[in-house]
């Protein structure tokens, strides 16, 4: 792929069926549908008009005058990019009198504009000088004036500059914000000649509302908004089209680069799950690929105590495997096991749980969406038939009512929170169901019609009542449930439901949620047209998560929401590949594609192709092994790209069933905090390092490409595979789409997927097989996967872990925008501008009570732990309620949360945690014992010189 | 914090009790077919010897649920 820019059309498509229209532009016919305007439609026809205000991300504004046109039959000279084609217009776009017009208008930029193209960062890439070009613009009669040249440049945001000398005004930036981004951040200020860009309160960028997502960037047409990598490293000689490795939302970009050199990453128009957009992370936080801090050696040593030693790849695989071997004779085969991650692609993944099950003869694997989305796996599948959400993020544009329970969207899944805003603006009502008031209850333009603010822990009681409503108020969708339901589990269902100790009223003492509230919402959900649920962590991550997935499914179903374009149940999943990770067979008692390993079957089918013999028994999940570690029979374990030691919940447990095995393996970027524990350590590669593919919260399977070579000498894909070969097993792969071939071959809700149908599709969203070749946007469309939908009683169970007089307060944890779950990638990046610490949420009310001030240190004391942070006294968190977050190792809010989790699959419960909160001046016992283990074990021995050959 | 056995316990009562709702004789295999789809053998031989060891600790429903998860094991051994 060679460097072009992306073609700009000018204007966006028209939305939704229009009757098409025949025009004639420059003697070319063209057919487009109705409203298209005239610059599109001239653009399709292969021709262009000059223009600067206009993009086609965003709707046409008709400032700049540049773009004019003459159209036979009308006075004057409209703008194209606002004039919709007529059927039958027939329009000139280059005539002696529009040259004239066009040169007068260039003329007139240009003047107030410095003339240093040739030193300027976005020389070759700037619409001015592209447009200057196209006028044939060759003189400027204005003299020196009054100009902006003398303007200070904002270089306060870490990855883009401001510089209003050249800036004209166009305005792209402000659209740019509200309209794809939906923050509102700029303005133009002031009127004719003084009008400026202005963030905010005339701020500077970092300061501003500014979430630094990049659209002004992208839209800016000159060098005003530019990226620093451009200005530091020049513009880009090729793109290369791969996968943001952050969230769920799973953007894709174009990696722009000059040579090896990754010089900036530009949100991919044609991307299905972006359109076009991005957020700061996957836009700009990709510097800690080439981190100080990154290991590009492998390393060993005989005991956590001892400092790490460099040694080479042969060495490290040759040990890693003759640890496996040892500890598998001498324990048995079942004291082994691994854990594949969800920021690996498919094809790794594939690869580890195939390493493990192959391999090592067991079914030991589990993934990190054992701690946050296996309830959804569990849920949907029990009631549903598939785990996985059930639409496109595309389906949001067609919902009346959206219901955000337990989620963040616009911290934790930021460029579909722009899509979900944009919804709203246009006029869907929003419902929230959330103990804190996140950003989405009222930011500018948007306000939820109803915000529940229960007490953590009881979504099941909040979810209930509202089908209680649904029931007893007769808003049920009878015929739906009729025929697309078995009609007696849902008489169970609707018989306990309408129970009068499940009404909001009875419930309202332990929920906190007004009932009248709850009604109103539930009434909106069942009777304000298409319902769609979107839902978190805060649903899954509870001891009842299976079963508030459960009950979000009920409700669903009860009102027909489910089977078609603007509804549904959509979990927004965590990590970008969270959802393939669980396809791919990672949970210990599934092959991928969700198929038992009891069913002889399908085992036979592995059997065969894998030439071994597979257990037939479900395997440990990742608390249970280092349960068994600390009973002493479980004792190697092999890690990639997870951190479980930060992300895992009881933080002391973890440690104490590490420090029980005898060979753990960390495959990984950076010496993670799980690395102290650590006896191989195999340094990873990045994901522009590597080829594969990753499939987003939509089940939309995208292509990550290699961009650059491996720093660390492989893809992880081939470190698994040598490590699989030292184990004597014959893996001959050459190319990761020979992995996707064999997955194909094994899963049949991945039959049709290879990598030339991704490139010739650009994504497909399984089930993508003979019945579905262009893969499935929308699930359950004419029946249920598992034939007729099931309803679920859930009963309201509360969690064990109770307030009382030594703990009276609530914890829930969550993240920010700027960071990326344990913080590992985003903590080494300029990210940490935004959240350089962890910080904990506390009301007001309770602040005072303890004497807690702003700003000042606290402890968090909960019955598993304690930790210091400094405190934010807000009212953004219910009296008692804390919230905080987990992004950095210094805090290890995981060393306070419990080992309590769901009862079905074992989530653990990181939204409830009882604590105490009490000012403090100086870190924990605990913190100052881990941060000196952590120092001692990341010693390296110092290089001998020869050893390592 | 909890012993293994303990923690064993806990879960089989906590799955025992989510399904408490749909009446003894569908919770109590449900809860079995539960820890058989998802227990390893080991916790599944663990949780067997609990309930021969008099099962204390354990639920009604839970202790059913073994009761019948160990009557089917036996059964597939003689099958
Ligand atoms: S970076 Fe995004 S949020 Fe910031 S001003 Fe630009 S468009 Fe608005
Ligand atoms: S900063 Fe760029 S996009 Fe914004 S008004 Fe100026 S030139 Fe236009
Ligand atoms: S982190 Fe998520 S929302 Fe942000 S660019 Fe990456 S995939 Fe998109
Ligand atoms: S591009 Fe049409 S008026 Fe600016």
């Amino acid at each position: 792929m060679g460097f072009d820019a992306e073609p700009d059309l000018g204007a966006p498509p028209v939305r939704g069926e229009a009757p098409m229209v025949i025009a004639t532009i420059d003697g070319r016919p063209v057919t487009v549908p109705a409203g298209t305007s005239v610059m599109r439609a001239a653009a399709l026809a292969g021709g262009s008009i000059p223009k600067l205000c206009a993009t086609d991300s965003l709707q046409p504004f008709g400032s700049c005058r540049l773009c004019l046109v003459e159209i036979e039959g009308r006075a004057g000279y409209p703008a194209s990019c606002t004039t919709p084609v007529a059927d039958g217009m027939v329009v000139h776009t280059q005539t002696e009198r529009l040259k004239t017009l066009r040169k007068g208008v260039m003329e007139l930029y240009i003047s107030d504009h410095p003339l240093d193209c040739l030193t300027c960062a976005a020389n070759g890439d700037c619409e001015l000088q592209d447009m200057a070009g196209a006028v044939g613009l060759r003189e400027v009669r204005y003299g020196e004036g009054a100009s902006h040249g003398a303007l200070p440049c904002d270089d306060s945001n870490p990855y883009f500059d401001f510089d209003p000398s050249k800036c004209i005004v166009c305005s792209r930036c402000v659209r740019a914000c509200d309209e794809v981004q939906g923050t509102f951040a700029l303005t133009i200020g002031g009127r004719g000649f003084g009008s400026k860009v202005m963030a905010s309160q005339d701020q500077d960028f970092l300061s501003s509302e500014c979430v630094s997502c990049g659209a002004c960037v992208q839209a800016c047409p000159t060098a005003t908004l530019t990226e620093k990598s451009v200005i530091e490293i020049g513009t880009p000689e090729r793109a290369v089209v791969t996968t943001c490795a952050y969230c769920g939302v799973g953007c894709t970009f174009r990696a722009e680069m000059r040579g090896e050199e990754l010089v900036r990453m530009v949100p991919w128009k044609e991307g299905k799950a972006n359109h076009g957009h991005s957020c700061v992370k996957g836009r700009f936080a990709w510097g800690y690929a080439n981190h100080a801090e990154r290991i590009l050696e492998p390393m060993i040593r005989a005991s956590t105590a001892d400092p790490w030693r460099v040694v080479s790849w042969d060495e490290a695989i040759a040990h890693t495997a003759a640890e496996f071997r040892r500890i598998q004779a001498r324990y048995g085969a079942a004291a082994v096991g691994g854990i594949t991650s969800s920021r690996c692609t498919n094809e790794e993944t594939f690869l580890v749980q195939k390493l493990i099950r192959q391999g090592f003869g067991v079914n030991n694997v589990d993934t990190c969406a054992r701690v946050c989305h296996s309830p959804t796996g569990y849920g949907l599948k029990t009631t549903f038939g598939t785990s996985a959400g059930t639409q496109d993020f595309d389906s949001v544009e067609a919902a009346d009512v959206i219901v955000v329970i337990g989620a963040n969207p616009t911290d934790g899944h930021p460029v579909f929170a722009s899509r979900m805003k944009r919804r709203l603006r246009q006029g869907a009502k929003l419902i929230v169901i959330d103990p804190r008031r996140i950003d989405l209850v009222r930011s500018p333009h948007v306000e939820a019609a109803h915000h529940l603010p229960l007490r953590p822990g009881t979504n099941v009681a909040v979810l209930t009542a509202m089908a209680h409503v649904i029931v007893t108020e007769g808003l049920a969708n009878e015929a739906y449930v009729r025929e697309r339901c078995d009609w007696d589990e849902f008489q169970d269902w609707a018989a306990f439901v309408a129970e009068p100790s499940r009404s909001p009223e009875a419930t309202e003492p332990l929920t906190g949620v007004p009932a009248q509230t709850l009604r109103a919402a539930a009434r909106l959900y069942a009777t304000g047209g298409n319902a769609a649920i979107y839902y978190g962590l805060g649903v899954t991550e509870h001891s009842q998560g299976s079963s508030t997935v459960m009950a979000i499914a009920n409700l669903a179903m009860a009102t027909g929401n489910i089977g078609r374009e603007g509804v549904g149940v959509n979990p927004l999943r965590g990590q970008n590949n969270v959802q393939g990770a669980c396809d791919m067979g990672s949970f210990p008692h599934e092959f991928s594609g969700y198929r038992h390993v009891s069913d002889d079957a399908v085992r036979g089918q592995f059997e065969a192709a894998w030439g071994a013999t597979l257990s037939a028994e479900p395997g440990l999940r990742i608390p249970n092994m280092l349960d068994a570690a600390v009973d002493g029979i479980f004792k190697a374990l092999f890690i990639q790209g997870e951190d479980i030691l930060q992300s895992d919940p009881n933080t002391h447990h973890v440690a104490e069933g590490l420090a029980a095995m005898e060979c753990v393996v960390v495959h990984d970027l950076f010496l993670n905090e799980t690395a102290s524990y650590a006896h191989v350590f195999l340094p990873g590669s990045t994901f522009l390092e590597k080829d594969g593919t990753f499939t987003n919260a939509e089940r939309r399977i995208q292509r990550v490409r290699k961009v650059m070579s491996p720093r660390n000498g492989f893809a992880d894909w081939e470190i698994v595979q040598l490590l699989a070969n030292a184990l004597g097993l014959d893996w001959r792969y050459e190319h990761p789409s020979q992995v996707m071939d064999e997955i194909a071959r094994l899963t049949p809700t991945f039959a049709g997927v290879s990598y030339a149908g991704l490139d010739a599709h650009g994504s497909l969203q399984w089930p993508a097989n003979a019945a579905a070749p262009e893969g499935t946007p929308v699930m359950h469309v004419d029946h249920f996967v598992r034939g007729k939908g099931r309803f679920v009683v859930t009963d309201y169970v509360p969690t064990d872990e109770k307030t009382g007089p030594r703990f009276p307060l609530l914890l829930t944890t969550g993240r920010i925008l700027s960071q990326y779950n344990v913080g590992a990638q985003t903590r080494r990046t300029d990210n940490v501008v935004w959240h350089p610490e962890d910080l904990l949420e506390i009301h007001p009310h309770d602040a005072e009570q303890r004497g807690v001030r702003d700003g000042g240190w606290v402890s968090l004391k909960s019955r598993a732990g304690e930790t210091t942070l400094r405190a934010t006294v807000t009212d953004r968190v219910a009296p008692g309620v804390v919230y905080t977050t987990f992004h950095h190792p210094q805090t290890q809010a995981n060393v306070v949360t419990t080992d309590y989790s769901d009862w079905a699959t074992n989530c653990p419960e990181y939204k409830v945690t009882a604590v105490q909160v009490s000012p403090s001046n100086g870190p924990s016992d605990w913190q100052t014992a881990y941060r000196q283990l952590t120092e001692a074990s990341r010693r390296v021995e110092a290089e001998i010189p020869g050893a390592a050959e | 914090m909890m012993s293994p056995a303990e923690r064993l316990i806990y879960m089989a009562n906590q799955i025992a009790r989510n399904f408490e709702a749909q009446g003894p004789a569908t919770a109590a295999q449900a809860t079995a077919d539960h820890i058989a789809l998802f227990w390893d053998p080991r916790m599944r031989a663990h949780i067997l010897e609990i309930l021969a060891a008099g099962g204390d600790g354990l639920s009604p429903l839970a202790a059913e649920a073994v009761r019948l998860l160990h009557a089917r094991q036996g059964a597939a051994r003689a099958g």
